[in-house]
């Protein structure tokens, strides 16, 4: 096995006197998709953010790609290769859909500082903004503005955003909230292929899609890691049927 | 050809049109008034970088646009009693170039924007407009108790600047510069709004979490806008100065901040012909309602009241509509 893209080693944090995260440890590898589940309040979108940059740990360290990135920002994590989607749609609302990839290819690209000529005539970039889109199935909305877009249509938009920063690893936040059965069911065939380019740290509530893809799954409650290993270990695991699963075998 | 184009374009031509044909009735006064509204127009296309793109609510424009209207007042005062501004280490001498007095108020105003934006633009909402407001009354309360150039009486200069090749006292040539200017910003301002930069700096406004999240910073957008966007409002300020041949405090005043954000409110906000529409219309009412009564900012109050209740997109959205997709 190759080492770890992303690695958390003891991560803590706390808000005043509740644990939200409490020693976790946790790596995705190449190729894989490591499913974080959990009952509401245990901790998950606190450890999203402790990824993502956005909440300083309390202790413990976070490895991207072999390097330290504990105490970096949003911003530099997000250059050094972690292609996030937001769990509620996080998008420039006033802009078209297409505009958004566009923003996406930009920020890959870099090169912000420049003032003159028009964004959107950039092949380059419109180019890798509607390969985005066509890989989400969202072609054909590209001119719509992303306000008018349905809730599914803007999750969707969250994936194709993170595909033109050509991440080294997605971390997704319940992507398929909100998409229904069939768009839920497409999105999991996406994603499915998607862990050949890099690997998916996955939240998600979906439990079909969950077991469908996960290559790994570990359970969060209360902040803890309480169980990690294949859909199987984690559908026999006694702690996890009785902490997270409940007693109707609703599995 | 979309409708706001179509007004853009009404509106471009509205304030030449109006010179030249006072220009035909020997209406000098007039001229006067159009080259006003073409330099407050300038004013407000700077204060739409920062408000309108960035969404940087600065009640301290006037700063710039005051230092702007100082770099001109003190360049042209030394020239006029040919005293140099200073002589140690190294001689500094006044001037009556109008091209170089644009050069120091950009260059000052920039740099005061730099500064300025570096410390509000830590701070977000309520703050930011109560710091850069900070600012700006520091700057005011600063010329009122300077008295090297005139403290609260300001200062006048008795002849225009130079300009190569123009009489600058001539109203119908001094307007073809200050519309020459508005319009070459106007250009520029299109361009940067629609370039990589404005399309960021547009997305930090609406959502700066997804700005971050595709690796970009807030800030250095925000920073970069204020500073072009102070730069362009001190250059107004130059021409403002030399429009009046007289610079006084009151530039550097906080109705002066509140005036330049009515242009652009009454235009539409973050709409590029926004504030041309708003100086000129400003002017006019100024002018109409102002010889009908002294208390006629009643009714530009009563104005602006509906224009945010019922036209959030201001004249521009009201006739227009929204702004439409990319292109």
């Amino acid at each position: 096995m190759t080492d770890p893209l992303l690695k958390l080693s003891h991560l803590n944090k706390s808000f005043g006197a509740l644990k939200a995260t409490d020693d976790v440890s946790l790596t995705l590898v190449r190729g894989e998709i490591h499913a974080l589940i959990g009952p509401n309040g245990a901790g998950k979108s606190t450890l999203i953010k402790q990824i993502a940059g956005g909440l300083r740990s309390d202790s413990g360290t976070v490895e991207f790609a072999g390097r330290d990135v504990t105490h970096l920002g949003t911003v530099p994590r997000a250059r050094a290769g972690l292609g996030r989607t937001f769990q509620i749609s996080s998008l420039a609302m006033e802009y078209t859909v297409l505009q958004n990839t566009v923003l996406g290819a930009l920020g890959h690209d870099g090169g912000v500082m420049r003032f003159f000529r028009p964004v959107m005539k950039d092949r380059a970039l419109v180019d890798r903004g509607m390969a985005a889109l066509e890989r989400v199935g969202l072609a054909d909305q590209a001119a719509k503005r992303t306000a008018d877009l349905s809730h599914g249509q803007r999750r969707l938009l969250e994936v194709a955003v993170a595909l033109t920063l050509e991440p080294k690893v997605f971390l997704m936040d319940e992507p398929m909230a909100g998409l229904g059965a069939s768009g839920s069911k497409r999105l999991t065939g996406f994603l499915d292929a998607l862990r050949a380019q890099a690997p998916i740290l996955l939240v998600e509530h979906d439990m079909d899609a969950v077991f469908a893809l996960a290559d790994r799954i570990s359970v969060l409650v209360y902040g803890q890691v309480i169980a990690t290993g294949t859909a199987d270990e984690i559908k026999r695991d006694p702690t996890v049927r009785e902490a997270y699963l409940g007693a109707e075998d609703a599995v | 050809m979309t409708r706001e184009t179509l007004l853009n374009i009404v509106l471009f031509a509205i304030l030449p049109t109006t010179a030249l044909v006072a220009f035909a009735l020997d209406e000098p006064f007039i001229i006067t008034l159009a080259t006003k509204a073409a330099i407050l127009a300038l004013a407000g296309v700077g204060l739409n970088i920062a408000l309108g793109l960035g969404g940087l609510v600065s009640f301290g424009h006037a700063a710039f646009f005051g230092l702007g209207g100082y770099a001109m007042g003190i360049l042209a005062s030394h020239a006029q009693s040919y005293t140099p501004l200073m002589e140690t280490p190294f001689l500094i001498e006044g001037t009556k170039s109008m091209l170089v007095i644009w050069g120091v108020a950009i260059v000052a105003s920039a740099l005061a924007a730099l500064a300025i934006g570096a410390l509000s633009l830590r701070t977000t909402g309520v703050y930011f407009i109560m710091i850069t407001l900070a600012f700006g009354q520091m700057l005011y309360y600063f010329a009122i108790s300077w008295p090297a150039y005139g403290g609260e009486d300001g200062l006048s200069i008795y002849v225009r600047n130079d300009f190569p090749g123009l009489n600058t006292l001539d109203p119908i040539q001094f307007f073809a510069i200050a519309f020459g200017i508005l319009a070459i910003v106007l250009f520029g301002a299109g361009r940067l709004a629609k370039a990589r930069f404005g399309l960021a700096l547009s997305a930090a406004r609406q959502n700066a979490e997804r700005v971050e999240t595709v690796g970009l910073t807030p800030f250095r957008l925000r920073l970069v806008a204020f500073v072009i966007s102070g730069a362009v409002t001190g250059l107004a300020g130059a021409l403002f100065a030399d429009l009046n041949r007289f610079v006084s405090p009151t530039m550097f005043s906080w109705h002066t901040s509140g005036e330049i954000m009515v242009f652009v409110i009454l235009g539409g906000v973050g709409r590029l012909f926004g504030p041309v529409a708003g100086a000129a219309l400003y002017i006019l009412l100024e002018h109409t309602l102002g010889g009908l009564s002294e208390f006629w900012h009643v009714y530009l109050g009563l104005l602006l009241l509906l224009v945010v209740l019922f036209a959030r997109g201001g004249l521009i959205g009201t006739i227009a509509g929204r702004e439409v997709a990319h292109d």
